[in-house]
């Protein structure tokens, strides 16, 4: 108190202000606080950046190897006596050849390339080391074959899939130290990498097939990839958008602008709020329990995806419906009502284009929440099917078992093999561009249609 | 600007257009409109003064249904238009508001072009067969709000790019484009500037020739300049109603001398 009796002119003498020249005390505990307020939200901020920063970091440093994948080019013949033995190029019969017909083929211009490497090693048996090489190649060199009967007879370089040891080692996950207790690779196969990455039979490169792929059996991570999972998402989502912004439109447009303000609606406007909230794990269940056991539509499907995320979806496309059709002045309403039109002509001429941006905003930012969803997806099946096929057709696309993105992502990372778990992170990249393109989208759409008034 | 002269001239049909009997408006409990009956000439302008909050607007409102838009609004008595009863459950309001239009207090054009915001109305209503009608329907609603001449070369540019009290003709050139018969102004030129007010009460007088309008206004000179009938309204109640000369020189009721006089209100 000592301090406002020196500021005060002495007693007697009421003077209320000093000199504007000099701040008074009671202006400088003032001025201090609002500067610590200004400090504490300048914090917060920086705290969120910080986090935001690591998060991105993490994400790309962890993600972007995935989008690499290691090669092995091999000379490897093709000797017709083995391969088509009647002579007649005749597929069927090529067919008959199976996948461990091709095995012997590789496992010799293995060794050739070895030898033409000059590594010395103790490992000479083609079998072990095939197992440089994806448990898949056999298969790979299969289909190539199959693709083109013409190279029977000839020796031809294919390029084939690395295992994911080989794949870790190039990308410095797998390391001599570790493949001491790894069953699948021993560090001398190691040696041999060495060899053939300097004549250039084993590259690293940017891979497609992790974007457009299928996913892969648990022993074949190197094969696995994102693109069919897209699809299961893609169907999801036109199932969502189809029923979500009509239904989502038409029940805010009639909550919004017809019905009448009773206890009735009041209730509805409620719960619509409430179900924004709810979990969205319920919704799975639901759509288990509607969909799949009582409406017996297939399950893992994306069709039944796309319903439960529609019911997910819904509650925030209604709520931001409304809240744009609110933000049309009712200058407008009259206006339209003045000169004669009726209640839906004012609405479906004059407020909802105006409202627009706002309802196209609301329904790629709910869309966007759909996509990234992964709960329900666990109980209507969609996680854990390993979406091996492409769907054939759109009937397919929607009705067959398939996975998607988030469910993809989250299937990986339950995997033992690391390179399931890189993967992963390759997979939240690809999900992320996704959503930053969606909203970016939005944004645009709202800088787009938006009017002035 | 306009003299005393508009409000001597003499009014120059007896026809009654709108007769309302015992109006009593509610806004869920409370009360807002109190027995008002009052008989509107065709052909003239009548004023609805009178304090804030003192019922004039919401009056105004109910004789084109606009209150019917409200929900806890609720209407009793008769208001008959051409002996017709506006109430009447076989009336739909959008019809009515056909014949009957509005300009409202603030400039609200759509944010369309000016074209398109003048042409809504003869389109929702089917008045022009085809578009060198609609363009014949514009043109002369334009001008006889008074405002073709400065938007006639940029009838495509959006109503909202024109300045306030164009923006207000051009509302009720929107409003006459689909030949009503009678005009409710709810305080016109509240938002104008006293030019634009003076243009806006001109086209008033003029429109006067075809329409029967009905103008609420604060503006106590604004009723004397434009209104032949004036009507002041205090607290929900018509206190009084007769030729506008004779509520503003020799007004009968004490509550309408303090007002015009400036002492209530």
């Amino acid at each position: 108190m000592t301090d406002t009796n020196t500021s005060m002119a002495p007693a007697g003498e009421p003077k209320r202000f000093g000199s504007l020249l000099e701040q008074s005390d009671r202006t400088k505990r003032r001025n201090a606080k609002e500067k610590r307020f200004r400090l504490y939200g300048v914090a917060a901020i920086a705290v969120g950046l910080i986090f935001l920063t690591a998060l991105v970091v993490t994400i790309i440093l962890n993600g972007i190897p995935a989008f690499t994948q290691t090669h092995m080019t091999l000379q490897i013949e093709l000797p017709a006596d083995k391969l088509d033995k009647k002579g007649e190029r005749n597929l069927a019969d090529i067919k008959k050849v199976s996948t461990f017909g091709y095995n012997p083929l590789i496992d010799a211009a293995l060794v050739r390339a070895v030898t033409e490497a000059g590594v010395e090693t103790d490992i000479t048996k083609g079998k072990d080391l095939r197992d440089m090489l994806s448990s898949g190649a056999g298969a790979q060199l299969r289909n190539a074959v199959l693709e083109n009967p013409d190279l029977i007879g000839t020796t031809h370089a294919f390029t084939l899939l690395t295992s994911s040891r080989v794949d870790g080692y190039m990308k410095g996950r797998v390391t001599r130290v570790s493949l001491a207790r790894d069953k699948n690779l021993t560090p001398e196969h190691l040696n041999i990498v060495d060899g053939l990455v300097d004549t250039g039979a084993i590259r690293r490169s940017f891979s497609w097939n992790f974007i457009t792929g299928t996913d892969a059996s648990e022993s074949r991570p190197e094969q696995a990839g994102m693109g069919v999972a897209m699809l299961g998402s893609f169907f999801m989502m036109l199932v969502v958008l189809v029923l979500s912004l009509p239904i989502g439109v038409a029940a805010s447009i009639y909550l919004e602008e017809f019905a009448p303000q009773n206890t009735f609606t009041d209730f509805i406007e409620v719960n619509i709020s409430n179900l924004a909230a709810v979990p969205s794990i319920v919704f799975g269940i639901l759509g288990l329990a509607v969909f799949i056991q009582f409406a017996h539509l297939p399950q893992s499907a994306p069709i039944v995806g796309g319903l439960t995320l529609t019911l997910m979806t819904l509650p925030t496309i209604v709520i931001s419906t409304r809240a744009s059709l609110k933000s049309v002045p009712p200058s407008i309403r009259d206006a339209a009502l003045g000169v004669g039109a009726s209640k839906m002509q004012s609405v479906l001429h004059h407020v909802l284009p105006l409202a627009m941006p706002g309802i196209l905003t609301g329904t790629i930012i709910g869309l966007a929440q759909a996509l990234g969803e992964t709960a329900p997806l666990l109980l209507i099946g969609m996680v854990g099917y390993i979406a091996t096929n492409y769907p054939d057709g759109i009937a397919s696309g929607f009705l067959d078992p398939n996975s998607a993105m988030p469910a993809q992502i989250y299937e990986w990372a339950k995997r033992a093999d690391p390179a399931f778990y890189e993967r992963a992170w390759g997979g939240i990249i690809i999900l992320l561009v996704f959503l930053v393109t969606m909203n970016a989208i939005a944004v645009m759409l709202r800088r787009r249609f938006e009017r002035r008034w | 600007m306009k003299d005393n002269i508009i409000s001597e001239m003499d009014v120059t049909t007896d026809k009654i257009k709108i007769s309302a009997r015992d109006v009593q408006v509610y806004y869920g409990d409370n009360h807002a409109i109190k027995d008002v009956s009052v008989e509107i000439q065709d052909k003239t302008v009548t004023a609805f003064i009178g304090p804030s909050g003192c019922g004039k607007s919401t009056f105004l409102r109910c004789i084109n249904r606009m209150n019917d838009t409200i929900d806890i609004c609720r209407v009793e008595g008769d208001i008959l238009i051409d002996g017709e009863d506006i109430y009447d459950s076989n009336v739909d309001p959008v019809q009515l508001r056909a014949k009957v239009g509005m300009v409202f207090q603030k400039p609200n054009p759509f944010p369309k072009s000016i074209y398109d915001n003048v042409a809504y109305g003869p389109r929702i209503h089917g008045l022009a067969r085809n578009k060198s009608e609609l363009d014949d329907i514009v043109e002369r609603a334009l001008k006889r709000a008074a405002i073709w001449n400065e938007v006639k070369d940029r009838l495509h540019a959006p109503g909202t790019g024109l300045s306030g009290g164009q923006q207000q003709r051009l509302c009720i050139a929107r409003a006459i484009a689909t030949e009503p018969e009678v005009l409710l102004m709810d305080e016109p030129c509240s938002a104008l500037d006293p030019i634009a007010t003076a243009q806006v009460e001109e086209l008033i007088d003029e429109l006067r020739q075809d329409y029967s309008v009905v103008i609420v206004t604060h503006s106590m000179q604004q009723a004397a300049r434009v209104s032949q009938k004036t009507a002041f309204f205090h607290l929900g109640n018509l206190v009084e109603y007769g030729e506008t000369d004779k509520i503003f020189t020799s007004p009968e009721d004490p509550r309408t001398e303090s007002y015009i006089t400036g002492r209530i209100g």
